[in-house]
């Protein structure tokens, strides 16, 4: 920083740490061989400032994402302390009131279940389809190809919800009893007692639709990057196509399908208002049921279906705790996802990486 | 990389050296996987079709009639035909526009410090992960979250703009990545040569780079619109729905055009509110794919060309 001010003297009257140009001149042929991109005169007020602003909106969003936590943190202990019943572990959803009792153990259930479903069904479709736009389709075709099925995450949640619930329950009706006559011994399976068509399996079927082209962008990219030796020396040894894709370009995109799969997990665990417009909320009195083919509520359709509860600070904690669960649930999800890229890409980025770089590198210590 | 190859080598051993010519079973398990492949891809395309046929079908009649445009629901019941979505659209529009002006500064100047100033440190490393996690974030948890801040520590009403504080949670990853990927295709090049012209830092980033990267932070600021203009949840925790049109977002209720779907979406039975909703659904579909095919067409002409 001080540099700049020793650099300064071939350009005396320039010297004021203004937005000037003249003594910036003169710095790059001083500073150039020890940082060779860090050249900039960064004495400057104009710098200082600019790179402040830079690193604050670093900051912040490390801020944000730790407020998140803490101010849900700060709002759902009060109500949590109060719970007279296991947060955890109970299946009764009462709060407010002298006697609160509320816990997540019934939302956590369905949660998690309508999600893993979606994951399911989405992956092995979404992995087709990338293959597809990457190995099989026509060149010309691929690129339209791959739009439409972006296209598919451009339609908004509530019109999925609208959709699934007034014309794709209907048709899902049929597979679901024979699900349920077929595997029905299983209690996950049991057959419904009612025909409600607002069942998990509905939600976790609209969801696999949402998440399908998060996973298969996703896929798309790691597909597209196997390196054209490994797949050329698979058909020089006279493997087929289906062989090639098996010996060179699923080992190679394995771990960013895994990724994949868990963001679009933490996608399907946060979706709220498709999951509330399809999932009936079971009637109080009725026993639990754990069958997927019963009604139920995620953790997010609970939130956003009670917005309307949130008149004391009781209720509106209970609310926010349920709300911080889903925020660590997601958090673990995603951040294993990103753990996997980046411990397990075999190409991905850290082959990519290095590449741009070579420039840098050769001047950096 | 090699010894991924030759890890998986062993297992096809024998089968993989077979120089005879394609075997029946293996011919067959080739056409088998295309056929599965393909059939994937259909499978894909149905649900997408189906929604927007089912959308465009049933909604597109309402869009045709100028009132539709220029008229709000005020004093208009389900069971009474007419009125329009115009207090929807601007609260929308309103909304989410508040929440770019928030969002788009921070995400840009965030991207900035990712690959002009933070490049390969350890704090740049944590932002970096903070922003995928922030990516992560259900919207029901950024509406919780201002909630939390905004009406409970804060104690102010629920307002339009608490809606646009959520959608910055939710648009500002979006947007700064994809200015990140932008700012990361310029090439050195162009920087080398305006310092070596003495330009400082400061300026060679806000001349030289964020103009050259500009159609690209185009393109992840629409993406990021359309992501946020279609979210729900954040509506109905943090503004109620208001059926005339309100164009401040600091004070009352604001109608949107995802609470109005979700107004009227219990009376489908009735055909004037039925009409609506999915009137309302195919604006709200419209808008999205239009900011979309805006974003990939700005993205097609403005690129810079990866090496």
């Amino acid at each position: 920083m001080s540099s700049t001010d020793g650099t300064a003297p071939p350009d005396p009257p320039a010297g004021e740490p203004s937005a000037g140009e003249p003594p910036a001149r003169a710095t790059p042929a001083a500073e150039a061989p020890a940082k060779n991109l860090d050249l900039g005169p960064v004495g400057h007020l104009g710098d200082r400032l600019f790179a402040g602003l830079a690193r604050g909106s670093g900051g912040l969003v490390v801020l944000i994402v730790a407020f998140v936590g803490i101010f849900l943190l700060a709002l759902a202990i009060p109500a949590l302390a109060d719970d007279k019943s296991s947060f955890l572990f109970s299946r009764i959803w009462e709060p407010g009131g002298a006697d609160p009792k509320f816990g997540i153990a019934a939302l956590f259930y369905t949660t998690l279940i309508s999600s893993v479903i979606a994951m399911v069904i989405a992956v092995p479709i979404a992995v087709g389809v990338a293959l597809f736009t990457t190995y099989y389709a026509p060149k010309r075709l691929a690129a339209p190809v791959a739009h439409a099925v972006d296209l598919l995450a451009a339609v908004p949640s509530i019109i999925y919800g609208l959709w699934g619930i007034l014309f794709f329950a209907p048709i899902l009706r049929p597979v679901i009893d024979g699900l349920a006559d077929a595997l029905g011994w299983i209690p996950l399976f049991e057959k419904p007692a009612s025909e409600d068509l607002g069942v998990v399996f509905t939600a976790s079927v609209v969801l696999a639709i949402m998440i399908l082209p998060v996973v298969t962008a996703i896929s798309r990219e790691i597909f597209a990057q196997t390196p054209v030796t490994h797949r050329e020396g698979a058909l020089a040894l006279g493997a087929t196509r289906w062989e090639m894709i098996r010996m060179a370009v699923l080992p190679y995109g394995r771990s960013g399908v895994v990724s994949a799969s868990m963001l679009g997990l933490g996608r399907a665990l946060g979706e709220t208002i498709a999951v509330l417009i399809i999932l009936s909320v079971p009637n109080g009195n009725d026993p639990w049921n754990s069958s997927i083919f019963a009604g139920g509520e995620t953790f997010a359709s609970k939130i956003a279906n009670n917005a309307a509860e949130f008149d004391s600070p009781e209720k509106t904690g209970a609310y926010i705790a349920a709300g911080l669960v889903l925020f660590v649930v997601t958090f673990l999800v995603n951040s294993a996802a990103r753990i996997i890229v980046a411990r397990s890409t075999p190409g991905g980025k850290r082959q990519r990486r290095p590449r741009p770089d070579k420039a840098l590198e050769g001047a950096t210590p | 990389m090699t010894t991924t190859l030759a890890a998986n080598r062993p297992a096809y051993d024998g089968k993989a050296l077979d120089l005879t010519g394609k075997s029946g079973a293996r011919a067959f398990r080739n056409t088998l996987a295309t056929v599965l492949i393909v059939l994937c891809f259909l499978i894909a395309l149905v649900p997408l079709l189906w929604i927007l046929w089912t959308v465009v079908s049933k909604g597109y009649h309402l869009l045709l009639d100028a009132n539709w445009w220029s008229q709000s629901q005020r004093g208009i019941t389900v069971r009474r035909v007419g009125g329009g979505a115009y207090h929807a659209i601007m609260g929308t529009l309103i909304m989410s526009l508040l929440c770019a002006l928030i969002a788009v500064p921070i995400a840009v100047m965030g991207a900035v410090y990712l690959v002009e100033y933070g490049k390969g440190t350890k704090a740049a490393k944590v932002v970096s992960f903070m922003i995928d996690i922030l990516t992560g974030v259900p919207s029901i948890v950024a509406a919780l979250f201002v909630y939390a801040v905004w009406i409970t520590v804060l104690g102010f009403n629920r307002v339009g703009f608490a809606v646009s504080l959520a959608l910055v949670l939710l648009m500002l990853p979006v947007v700064l990545r994809s200015t990140e990927e932008m700012l990361k295709l310029v090439p050195d090049e162009l920087r080398e040569a305006a310092y070596a012209l003495g330009v400082p830092k400061w300026k060679t980033i806000l001349k030289i780079v964020v103009p050259t990267a500009f159609g690209g932070i185009i393109t992840g600021v629409m993406l990021g619109l359309a992501r946020v203009m279609g979210e729900t949840a954040p509506l109905l925790i943090l503004v109620g729905y208001s059926k005339n049109i309100n164009t401040n977002p600091f004070d009352g209720f604001m109608g949107a055009l995802p609470t109005m779907i979700n107004q009227d979406r219990t009376e489908l039975a009735l055909q004037p509110a039925a009409d609506r909703v999915w009137a309302a659904a195919l604006t709200l579909i419209l808008l999205v794919l239009l900011l979309n095919i805006l974003a990939r067409t700005i993205a097609r002409f403005s690129t810079i060309k990866s090496k």
